[in-house]
């Protein structure tokens, strides 16, 4: 059951991403958005990624803000640093990961 | 699409091969990286490569993970891969008169086929939409060999990060590389002050709602920083045509 469930997710966000690339060219009559919906469209992409980044990166399994000693929060400073010195998204995962990997496997954070 | 002979003949095609060449290595290591993110997230490896060939998108792949992991309900995954999508509407509508001539099905197949790089390695080589059939031709051809080059190289390495992902044990925490670079995605996005006060506003409401169930966390989170940052840009506006008055 939970099979079908993730498929009928893979295949609906398939749908979200042919409906967003096409937007504006799949009608052939010209439109276009009313001035509220334009402007909401510069805040919600980061808005939505930050939605889900921040919970993942500071909340324990139990639902609580998690410990300072905890991998995730290393991790993710250093990314963050390494993204606003280098601008590389590749090497913010790169050095993110090397920040985090031997806490969590060495320390057990 | 690519698969075109038509467009393959044109000798625009293999320029856009050529000017895709230097960003696919970045764009493989993405795709590995994602990959490997969804096997570890508990993802199984024919959905994971039944993900990688329809949804072809990376970051609202990576934003789906977590919720889809968490249970969440489907209306909730796909509103928030919609809202994190919301990038391609503003190229879509840029991209419009290039394709209008097109019929509907073609137009819409190099939609679906033409994420970031695409989009930006094209309007930077041709600034201007075609004004005749050769020029209208030039332009497919191009957008046809820039989505080739990025279909294989993000396709074959998510599927080599899949495979490889199975002989690494789940502990190891490898997931994590996914939130990375969503960090990085967003890190990127932010622009403008208001758009850093965006995903403030966005991350902080998220973390102090997280007791909401269906991860409704996440959609509440969106609607209060669009809704904040909308309300704020309207009163700054009116306060700075009030102060030239």
């Amino acid at each position: 059951m939970t099979d079908w469930w993730t498929l009928g997710v893979i295949i609906g966000l398939t749908g979200v991403t042919v409906l967003t690339r096409c937007f504006f060219f799949i009608f052939s009559k010209p439109w276009s958005l009313p001035h509220w919906a334009q402007r909401g469209l510069q805040y919600a992409p980061i808005a939505a990624l930050s939605a889900v980044v921040l919970p993942e990166i500071l909340m324990a399994p139990s639902g609580d803000l998690t410990s300072w000693q905890d991998a995730r929060i290393f991790g993710a400073l250093v990314g963050l640093l390494v993204y606003f010195w280098r601008r590389d998204v590749l090497l913010t995962i790169l050095l993110g990961m090397s920040a985090y990997l031997p806490l969590h496997l060495v320390l057990g954070w | 699409m690519f698969l075109s002979r038509r467009l393959q003949r044109n000798p625009e095609f293999a320029q856009g091969l050529r000017d895709m060449l230097p960003q696919a290595t970045g764009l493989a290591a993405w795709g590995l990286m994602t990959g490997v993110a969804m096997l570890k997230s508990g993802m199984s490896a024919p959905q994971a490569v039944l993900m990688t060939l329809l949804v072809y998108a990376g970051s609202s792949q990576l934003a789906a993970l977590p919720l889809i992991v968490a249970g969440a309900p489907a209306w909730v995954i796909l509103a928030t891969g919609f809202c994190v999508n919301l990038r391609f509407v503003v190229f879509s509508l840029h991209l419009r008169p290039y394709l209008m001539h097109l019929p509907r099905w073609q137009r819409m197949m190099h939609g679906y086929l033409t994420a970031d790089i695409s989009y930006v390695l094209f309007t930077t080589r041709f600034q201007q939409p075609g004004r005749n059939s050769d020029e209208h031709l030039a332009r497919e051809a191009y957008l046809a060999g820039v989505d080739c080059l990025s279909w294989l190289s993000w396709v074959l390495s998510s599927l080599l990060g899949i495979a490889l992902a199975q002989l690494v044990p789940s502990e190891w925490g490898l997931g994590f590389a996914g939130i990375l670079c969503l960090l990085g995605i967003m890190s990127s996005l932010a622009s403008s002050k208001m758009r850093l006060l965006a995903a403030a506003i966005a991350g902080a409401t998220a973390v102090l709602a997280f007791a909401l169930p269906l991860k409704l966390n996440i959609v509440l989170a969106i609607v209060t920083a669009v809704l904040a940052c909308m309300v704020l840009e309207q009163l700054r506006s009116t306060r700075s045509a009030g102060a030239g008055r």
